[in-house]
């Protein structure tokens, strides 16, 4: 693999740009592999990625029934915080945010990473206190936050309504280390590293079956024949289901619609990351202009990628008053992804009851922020059958009613 | 947008006047079950790509439960029944065997 660089640059302006190669290999499948993970999103890329980097496992294939990063890692509005209220949330989001500070370095791929910070208004009583607690929560895990006041919001966001009188702004949550990254560089980047380690990106293959002998994983039946594996990650968010039945278990998961949309192109106006999660939305301004809105989840199951439209009144409705001079934009693009949500709001990294299958899913509306985090764990949990930051996130606390409940603490929207 | 018919007072309506209630036809158990039993029956969910019976509550209408069979891959509902049931109706499940032959109702 040639290196990115200002001389590479340089060195194809020279050339007609004719010398750049492929980012990552397409190969074809071998028939057997030490490991397999299932899902080329961000997840599974990051769990292949810190497998060969940190463990030196090389001998794995990352299989994808669509194309690389074309489930919720390219459908999410790209906010990265790690300003929860539970110590083992914490502790996994502020790894990713962490890694993903690095991140561009790392891997020798820009992912664009923008800490502009921010900001989760308070917009009634009950959010003030419970983001109030949640700022002191955060000094005690070491997780930089702050309460501000209405007046210093107001000079963060100067287009931002703080008067009400619906929804007054009563203060907010500041995370300055917050912000956003670009959504496919962060599933290319990783994809191009772990093809430079050797691995396999299997695109355009649908695993359609997973092959047990006895209780332990023999491989997986896929569009383009059978591959073995010593161990199996399934790392596919919305279809976290679907795959566990294929494997022969349940999983505490159902799989939604969350929806985002974008504005047409304007002038630079917002330079932080608003979250309203009184109001189910969030804003934020891309590179291009656009701004990025995401709104709640549907309340019923469902698979197909797209949402119900009366939540993009809601929310849009809801931002004007926050933002007026949103009021006159025109709508350009809405798309929805199918999120896997648990009954704790919170991840499950976790060995299953079939030996050597592992899973990472549950992420609901809040995996693209936890993307390295998530990965690094899941590689150690695989690795070495033990990983401090996803002990708290295996599938036993639903017997054991060892609930990580961020979904009363954070509000729903994660 | 999702159209139910809601079997209790006969309005068809949009989901905006439903409120979900998640997956149908629950075995309850209760203190006196093993842990596994518990835990199925308050965590685990078939959540399947496909077939789904879940349940709905004409909230802005008559207020009352009741149950839907529904597609989650196309939307496509198959028709509604009543909520004192604990299985699927034989009418319902014929509607779907006649549009999903490869259907198979389970236990």
């Amino acid at each position: 693999m040639k290196r990115y660089s200002m001389f590479a640059v340089a060195r194809e302006a020279m050339r007609y740009h004719a010398g750049w190669e492929r980012a990552w290999r397409s190969p074809e499948p071998k028939k057997r592999y030490k490991v397999i993970v299932v899902g080329a999103g961000g997840h599974g890329l990051a769990t292949a990625y810190y497998l060969g980097k940190v463990h030196g496992i090389t001998d794995v294939a990352v299989i994808e029934k669509g194309w690389l990063g074309g489930g919720n890692t390219g459908r999410n509005t790209t906010i990265i915080r790690s300003n929860y209220l539970q110590d083992a949330s914490a502790a996994i989001f502020d790894k990713a945010l962490q890694l993903y500070e690095g991140l561009s370095r790392d891997l020798n791929y820009n992912v664009m990473f923008s800490p502009r910070g921010l900001l989760m208004l308070a917009q009634s009583e009950h959010e003030r206190r419970g983001y109030q607690r949640t700022v002191h929560a955060n000094g005690l895990q070491g997780v930089s936050t702050q309460w501000i006041t209405p007046e210093r919001v107001k000079e963060l966001v100067p287009i931002l309504n703080i008067d009400g009188p619906r929804y007054p702004v009563l203060g907010a949550l500041y995370q300055e280390r917050g912000g956003t990254a670009r959504h496919d560089a962060v599933a290319w980047g990783y994809a191009r590293a772990c093809s430079n380690m050797g691995m396999d990106i299997i695109q355009q293959t649908e695993v359609t079956g997973i092959r047990r002998q006895g209780d332990k994983v023999a491989g997986v039946t896929t569009t383009r024949g059978e591959i073995d594996c010593e161990q199996l990650a399934i790392v596919v968010a919305g279809h976290s289901s679907v795959l566990a039945e294929m494997a022969g278990f349940r999983l505490p998961i159902e799989s939604v619609a969350l929806q985002a949309w974008v504005s047409e192109p304007i002038k630079p106006a917002i330079d932080v990351v608003v979250m309203a999660n009184l109001v189910h939305g969030y804003l934020s301004q891309s590179d291009k202009g656009e701004l990025v809105i995401g709104g709640g989840t549907d309340g019923f199951n469902n698979y197909t990628q797209r949402g119900s439209w009366h939540h993009v009144e809601e929310t849009t409705r809801a931002l004007v008053e926050t933002f007026p001079i949103i009021s006159r934009l025109k709508m350009l693009r809405q798309w929805g992804g199918i999120v896997d949500m648990t009954g704790d709001r919170s991840p499950i990294l976790s060995k299953t009851p079939v030996e050597g299958i592992f899973v990472n899913c549950g992420w609901g509306t809040g995996g693209f922020k936890s993307i390295p985090g998530s990965g690094f764990a899941m590689a150690e949990l695989i690795a070495c059958g033990y990983s401090p930051l996803a002990a708290e996130f295996n599938l036993n606390r639903f017997k054991e009613g060892r609930f990580i409940d961020e979904s009363v603490a954070a509000g729903v929207a994660h | 947008m999702l159209t139910l018919t809601c079997p209790c007072c006969g309005i068809t309506a949009e989901e905006t006047e439903f409120a979900p209630g998640g997956e149908a036809h629950l075995k309850r158990f209760g203190p006196d079950s093993s842990d596994a039993d518990f835990e199925g029956y308050l965590f685990a969910r078939k959540n399947p790509k496909g077939v789904h019976f879940e349940r709905w509550r004409h909230a802005y209408g008559c207020g009352k439960w009741f149950m839907a069979a529904r597609c989650t891959a196309t939307l496509e509902v198959f028709g509604t029944y009543a909520a004192q049931t604990t299985k699927p109706p034989a009418d319902i499940v014929k509607k779907i065997k006649a549009k999903r032959p490869e259907w198979e109702p389970q236990a």
